[in-house]
């Protein structure tokens, strides 16, 4: 059996681990990433990439299919999913290429395999080109989630998965999502823009449970408007023989019969199946536990990304796999981030940056009813909003829910990370007409002297 | 106006001074009738002195820590009540109370100028505004990235550093400030060199203890044995002397151990002794009172459980419930608290491999009782696990010879490995 030695082994090539490896690679590590598919991970392959595509193809449809408003008609608006595909497949292709050069202009070598950990420096690797025994000085686990399958409506068929309603040729014409977090919300407008009648059962009170009913006032509204029925406080029981949904709501049962089901319940984290189990590592429930350089309990084993638990996102597993690369080169990096941006590409989509409010702290509220570029781009629902310290005037979070203020989230991370104060933000001048005024607006606001309201 | 004394009343039978441990008034302050004035202190027990009048404090007479004698006037009141100087003194039940010396505490007066000297005696080393901690415990520490990317790159912890932009932020000022203060500022939670002394008076119950030690281990030329006893047996027994009590008190190990005592003196009479060197006389006592050392908030205290000779372990167990619940309450009487003959201390599971008790002056031997614990033990095919303790036992060298003591030890081991021993008739 062929063997190799290098000082870094990186299990998974998904965003935390292709970063990680970039990163070792550029530092001087002698470094392997061992992929079994493509890489880029759910990230760029069924997840953040593939949806955001079929997002702006959807919006760019309901905008030709509803510009009567300022003066647009155009024929029948029609799409050809399987050219919308094409399109979505080749910025992924795209995207994955540009990841294998970025690891070889990194000199860190991408292997294709399944990897089976021996022990914590050891790994066996099944590549196409037959087994292949790694041993390393530092292992990175990376191996990131999966979506998690609900019991009573088990995966097959028509109960299928955000990756395969991402990669549909064909739009169903009815479609239950059971699960109203951000990726079966996302999805759901997306399809509902593009005419399928969609069905979403949530089990709490409201969409998006885990940020505040302010912010998710304006999603529900706008989800109403395309014609989305939304089960709340229902709970997905089983299916009929005709193979209709059974919904538990309000104590009663509802049947919703639709084409295909969407399960987006969450995601697991993947732990088992390749050998981790044998290490005996802490666990934080179900995720690896990690400290602040993303170590585990076991000498020179880390752990990045999804594995390592919420928020699972590919931006904190990409700075994770920064953490771990410059960590095991001697710098003196460490997880101490101040914040992790949340983006719902909604809408309207939603940003969370930071804290937000509670009996602690203090909150102004700015609408984008009030904003000049809102107006003129015919979207003026939504608002910004600053979460401070009402005695030292620190803030403490930003969160925004309005139509492109994900593009926010790159202010909003840089003011909480910068620990910036109130002023610092109202004394920034903000380009005039942009989203953006609203972040200075809100932040005179609560400084007690807004200027545009 | 008349002004009249409060005279330091009786406090107790046979008591001619006290000690003053407490003001509770300044010369200036008015006062009510029955106010507190003063605590004093006797030989265990410390007392309130309350004012006969009400008006207002012109003299005040000695310092904490002053022995002062019974009759002594420790303040003297403007009132418009009548009076005379040489108004007898009050009877102790009714003008004094006790307190429970546990609730003792220096005023806080006096703490404040100890501390303010030991400041005069040093001053901080750093500017007044670095010696203080930057920011509350557990408070956010505020810098930018960069800003955090130095300080990790320079070791330095920025819980430790100032912030002096808005919000406490951590500017790089700041951070160029405190590498450049160099090592620590002195009130640095970490790791930080430290100024000043602080004084603590040793009075009260705590100058008792010192000046007791003291004399014991001055005049008294200790001799200290010490042995290991196998207490499996004694422990057997005692686990079945507690089966069935239900509800009712169980036994600890120290009444066997006082039993174990008693019997040990039978054969033993020269280890129940006082010995008076100034009158060079050996009083040997025919009743076993056994001073149980025992800890309290305010420091070492020595119960004594009488006749201990004619006590079954049932009753002297409680008994040793009741004296040391009285002594850690501090309301211990006198004469539950002097007339030892022979002391037992013992620190329980503190009670370490050995010790060198002091001796109890004038008392002639001290038990000493080290903790209880398996150890391994060959029974002459292989070792097997033993319920052990030691003893450690001091005498008075100067009328007890060595032999002597080691004779003595070995009977108690004897007697609390054989516990049935104990029992026997001498």
């Amino acid at each position: 059996m062929d063997t190799k030695h290098c000082q870094v082994l990186i299990i998974g090539a998904g965003p935390g681990g292709y970063v990680c490896g970039i990163r070792a690679g550029q530092l001087g590590l002698d470094t392997i990433v061992l992929e079994e598919s493509r890489p880029g991970g759910t990230c760029l392959n069924v997840g953040c990439i593939p949806s955001k595509a079929l997002i702006h193809a959807a919006d760019e449809f309901h905008r030709i299919a509803h510009g009567g408003r300022i003066g647009i008609t155009a024929g029948q608006a029609k799409i050809d999913l399987v050219k919308t595909q094409d399109w979505k497949d080749g910025i992924v292709s795209g995207l994955t290429k540009g990841v294998e050069g970025l690891l070889k202009r990194a000199q860190t070598q991408l292997i294709r395999g399944r990897a089976q950990i021996l022990d914590g420096k050891t790994v066996l690797a099944e590549t196409p080109d037959g087994p292949l025994r790694i041993t390393c000085d530092n292992l990175v686990v990376a191996t990131g989630s999966r979506p998690t399958e609900l019991p009573v409506v088990p995966f097959g068929k028509d109960v299928i998965s955000s990756t395969e309603v991402l990669s549909l040729a064909e739009l169903p014409n009815r479609l239950a999502i059971i699960g109203g977090g951000y990726i079966g919300l996302e999805i759901g407008t997306a399809l509902a823009k593009l005419g399928t009648d969609v069905t979403i059962i949530e089990a709490a009170g409201r969409v998006l449970p885990q940020y505040d009913a302010a912010l998710t006032k304006p999603v529900a509204a706008r989800l109403r408007e395309f014609g989305v029925t939304l089960h709340l406080g229902g709970k997905a029981k089983g299916r009929t023989k005709t193979g209709a949904l059974v919904v538990e709501a309000d104590g009663k049962d509802v049947t919703v019969t639709a084409d295909k089901i969407m399960v987006t319940v969450g995601r697991a984290p993947n732990t088992r199946g390749f050998g981790l189990e044998s290490l005996g590592l802490t666990m934080a429930g179900p995720h690896i536990s990690v400290d602040e350089f993303c170590a585990t309990s076991m000498r020179k084993v880390f752990a990045i990304g999804d594995v390592t638990g919420d928020p699972m996102l590919a931006h904190r597993a990409m700075a994770q796999g920064v953490v771990v690369a410059e960590h095991i080169a001697g710098q003196s990096s460490k997880w101490d981030k101040r914040a992790i941006p949340a983006v719902c590409f909604t809408d309207p989509e939603i940003v969370v940056v930071g804290d937000l409010p509670n009996e602690g702290n203090a909150s102004t509220v700015f609408p984008f009813a009030a904003n000049g570029r809102a107006m003129t781009m015919d979207r003026t629902d939504g608002f910004v909003r600053a979460v401070y310290d009402p005695r030292s005037e620190l803030v403490l979070g930003l969160q925004a829910v309005g139509a492109g203020v994900s593009e926010l989230a790159g202010e909003f991370g840089l003011a909480i990370e910068m620990c910036a104060t109130l002023r610092d933000i109202a004394d920034t001048i903000h380009a005039h007409p942009t989203l953006g005024e609203t972040v200075q607006e809100v932040a005179h606001m609560g400084l007690g002297h807004a200027l545009h309201i | 106006m008349n002004v009249l004394p409060i005279k330091l009343p009786d406090v107790g039978e046979g008591v001619t001074e006290a000690e003053l441990v407490e003001w509770h008034v300044e010369v200036g302050q008015t006062v009510l009738e029955d106010d507190v004035i003063a605590a004093v202190m006797t030989d265990k027990a410390t007392v309130e002195i309350p004012s006969l009048y009400e008006g207002k404090v012109v003299e005040r007479n000695g310092e904490v820590g002053d022995l002062l004698a019974i009759g002594t006037a420790l303040v003297r009141i403007e009132t418009a009540a009548d009076g005379v100087e040489d108004k007898p003194d009050p009877k102790p039940e009714q003008a004094a109370k006790p307190i429970p010396a546990s609730t003792e505490k220096p005023s806080p007066s006096e703490t404040t100028g100890a501390r303010d000297r030991g400041a005069e005696l040093e001053p901080p080393a750093s500017p007044p505004g670095a010696a203080r901690p930057p920011r509350a415990e557990g408070a956010p520490v505020l810098a930018s990235p960069a800003v955090r990317a130095r300080a990790r790159q320079a070791g330095i912890d920025l819980r430790r550093v100032p912030g002096s932009g808005p919000a406490g932020r951590i500017k790089n000022d700041d951070l160029d400030a405190f590498i450049a203060q160099g090592p620590v500022p002195a009130s640095s939670p970490a790791r930080g060199k430290r100024q000043g002394v602080e004084e603590i008076k040793v009075v009260g119950m705590r100058r008792k203890i010192a000046e007791r030690m003291a004399l014991a281990n001055d005049r008294i030329p200790h001799i200290t044995v010490v042995e290991e006893a196998d207490v499996s047996a004694l422990e057997d027994l005692r686990a079945k002397m507690n089966e069935g009590r239900g509800d009712k008190p169980k036994l600890t190990v120290l009444p066997l151990i006082s039993a174990a005592l008693c019997r040990a003196l039978v054969d033993h009479p020269q280890m129940n002794a006082h010995y008076d060197d100034d009158a060079g006389i050996v009083h040997r006592h025919a009743p076993v009172h056994i001073g149980i050392a025992t800890m309290t908030d305010a420091g070492l205290t020595v119960p004594v459980l009488r006749h201990a000779e004619a006590l079954g372990p049932f009753s002297a167990a409680a008994e040793i419930a009741r004296l040391s619940q009285a002594a850690r309450d501090g309301a211990a009487k006198r004469d539950e608290l002097t007339g030892s003959t022979i002391t037992i201390t013992s620190l329980g599971p503190l009670g370490a491999i050995a010790t060198t008790p002091i001796i109890n002056h004038p008392e002639v031997a001290i038990l000493g009782v080290n903790k209880m614990e398996i150890r391994p033990h060959w029974d002459g095919n292989g070792f097997v696990p033993r319920k052990k303790m030691n003893l450690s036992a001091s005498f008075d060298h100067r009328v007890i010879d060595g032999w002597d003591a080691a004779v003595f030890v070995q009977k108690m081991k004897t007697l609390l490995e054989t516990p049935a021993l104990i029992f026997v008739e001498g």
